[in-house]
């Protein structure tokens, strides 16, 4: 699905990322943990076509994206549901256009998708905001916001970076539990955070795959949690 | 972008979630329709002007150049000798339609507004002239001024080219001056429309970056910002247009009188042609947006 071969990426002449090879398979749960700097963004990034890798080969869905055009990688973005940590919204539009922009962008009309926007205004908790701007928004709301506009196209993969920095412990807990139902219903999730014990809470109720990224490099890091 | 029929169809018809996905721009988008508002109306006066000199042109150059005057110039005693003779030989000149002497009345009124009506032409050396008015194929001027000079001395041809041409010339300056204005009026409106659509782009990195980030092609993204201004150009030139027929309406009407510039307006069919000036306005924004909107989106990472 989304494949890094011996990937490197250098920048202003420094190299971020060395030598790495990472495979999310369909279904599968990782994290990505690091220390701040680590390189944890920038994998992301590699990861739906928003960087080129400056050696090695980056396959999202069985192509290599140096061979991708815009217009390609612009379908791949439909593929791939991301979540920032600093999320960006439009802020002219209301919570609800601003959840079903990925739609709006691809064609499809507001009224097809009503009842899909619906459910997941519904599932995210965000029912009786619908109707409001993003700046009138809390952090974990506009988190929650976030994760319903990655899905909503009912992506193959959610990619999240950092999705619990600027939220409270339960609100943390509530985001994860959502993503975690996600993977159940068989998408693949990654989740870039040095928030550890958002990764023990995980495990108790998926399985999950922890990578760390230490000096550029990526490492299986199962043990030390 | 690609230019084609399901482009233009998609640019009128119109996508309105597309078109709210870009943010209200307010104050600039009325600065843009008030200079294309402006563009239009001088527009509008630029072609009536190029029309009105293009019409001047055509009278000046088609009544004139198929008339010209044989001036008899000789003694009192010679001149009605010289004036017939000169008739014979314009009657037998190919290319010559009808010569015919003007009367003494007719003179008389050529030369009233300068010596009064009561002129005694008799007792004057005044040049009998000799109206010449040719046919379709023209005469050879060059051919009939020597015959004229060996037959007829006193007999002076004058074919109005000397003051003919440079009339001629300067209304074909004056239109060419008018369709120049036109093209510069349009590069204008390019030019102010790519300034505009840049800083639009400009100002809207972000949302482009969040519009890229759920999936938008370039396209799509692209095409928000040309309808924007090719219906803010198109709106304002019409406006503009409006208000540049009006005034042309409200202009004197024509007159004898009052030559050049009281003609300055439109005739007959021409009257349609202001109305291809919004569509002229719509065009160069659609082509200036869209240049403008794929070199910043290529530009933008």
């Amino acid at each position: 699905m989304i494949e890094l071969e011996n990937v490197a990426y250098s920048y202003g002449g420094g190299e971020l990322l060395s030598d790495i090879t990472l495979k999310l398979a369909p279904g599968s749960f990782h994290f990505l943990t690091g220390p701040s700097g680590a390189g944890k963004t920038t994998l992301m990034k590699l990861c739906y076509g928003a960087l080129l890798p400056t050696a090695g080969h980056v396959r999202l869905f069985g192509a290599d994206v140096r061979g991708l055009g815009r217009d390609d990688i612009a379908m791949v973005r439909r593929r791939v549901g991301v979540v920032h940590q600093d999320v960006q919204f439009l802020d002219h539009l209301d919570v609800s256009e601003n959840i079903n922009l990925p739609l709006t962008v691809s064609g499809r009309s507001a009224d097809a998708a009503g009842d899909d926007l619906a459910e997941l205004m519904s599932w995210v908790g965000l029912t009786n905001r619908a109707g409001a701007l993003p700046p009138e928004l809390s952090g974990g709301e506009r988190q929650r916001a976030a994760l319903a506009r990655a899905v909503i196209m009912s992506p193959d993969v959610v990619l999240a970076d950092e999705p619990t920095g600027n939220i409270d412990w339960d609100m943390s807990q509530r985001l994860l539990r959502l993503l975690i139902e996600l993977n159940k219903m068989g998408k693949t999730v990654l989740i870039a955070t040095h928030d550890l014990s958002l990764i023990r809470a995980t495990k108790a109720h998926v399985q999950a795959r922890v990578l760390r990224i230490a000096n550029r490099r990526i490492q299986l890091a199962g043990a030390d949690l | 972008m690609k230019l084609g029929p399901g482009s233009l169809r998609a640019l009128m018809a119109g996508d309105r979630q597309a078109d709210r996905v870009v943010p209200p721009s307010g104050f600039t988008a009325q600065l843009t329709l008030f200079a294309a508002a402006a563009m239009a109306f001088l527009a509008v006066f630029a072609l009536a002007l190029s029309l009105a000199a293009g019409r001047l042109a055509e009278r000046w150059g088609s009544e004139l150049a198929r008339t010209a005057t044989v001036r008899i110039v000789a003694p009192l005693d010679q001149r009605t000798a010289q004036t017939e003779a000169a008739l014979r030989i314009l009657e037998t000149t190919k290319g010559v339609a009808t010569a015919r002497a003007l009367t003494d009345a007719e003179q008389q009124a050529l030369l009233a507004p300068w010596f009064g009506p009561d002129l005694a032409l008799d007792a004057l050396p005044v040049p009998r002239l000799i109206e010449v008015i040719e046919d379709s194929d023209g005469m050879d001027a060059a051919g009939l001024r020597l015959r004229l000079a060996a037959e007829v001395p006193g007999a002076v041809l004058d074919d109005h080219g000397r003051w003919r041409e440079p009339l001629v010339q300067a209304a074909s300056r004056l239109r060419l001056i008018g369709w120049v204005s036109i093209a510069l009026i349009a590069a204008t409106v390019a030019a102010m429309i790519t300034l505009a659509a840049q800083a639009a782009l400009a100002a809207n990195a972000q949302v482009i970056a969040v519009l890229r980030l759920v999936g938008a092609t370039d396209d799509y993204i692209a095409q928000a910002f040309v309808r924007r201004f090719t219906l803010r150009a198109l709106s304002g030139a019409a406006a503009g247009t409006v208000v540049g027929l009006i005034a042309v309406v409200l202009l004197p009407s024509a007159s004898e009188t009052g030559g050049f510039l009281t003609g300055l307006g439109f005739r007959g069919l021409h009257w349609l042609l202001p109305f291809l000036i919004p569509l002229l306005a719509g065009g160069v924004a659609f082509a200036a947006t869209r240049a403008a909107a794929r070199r910043t989106l290529r530009g933008l990472s």
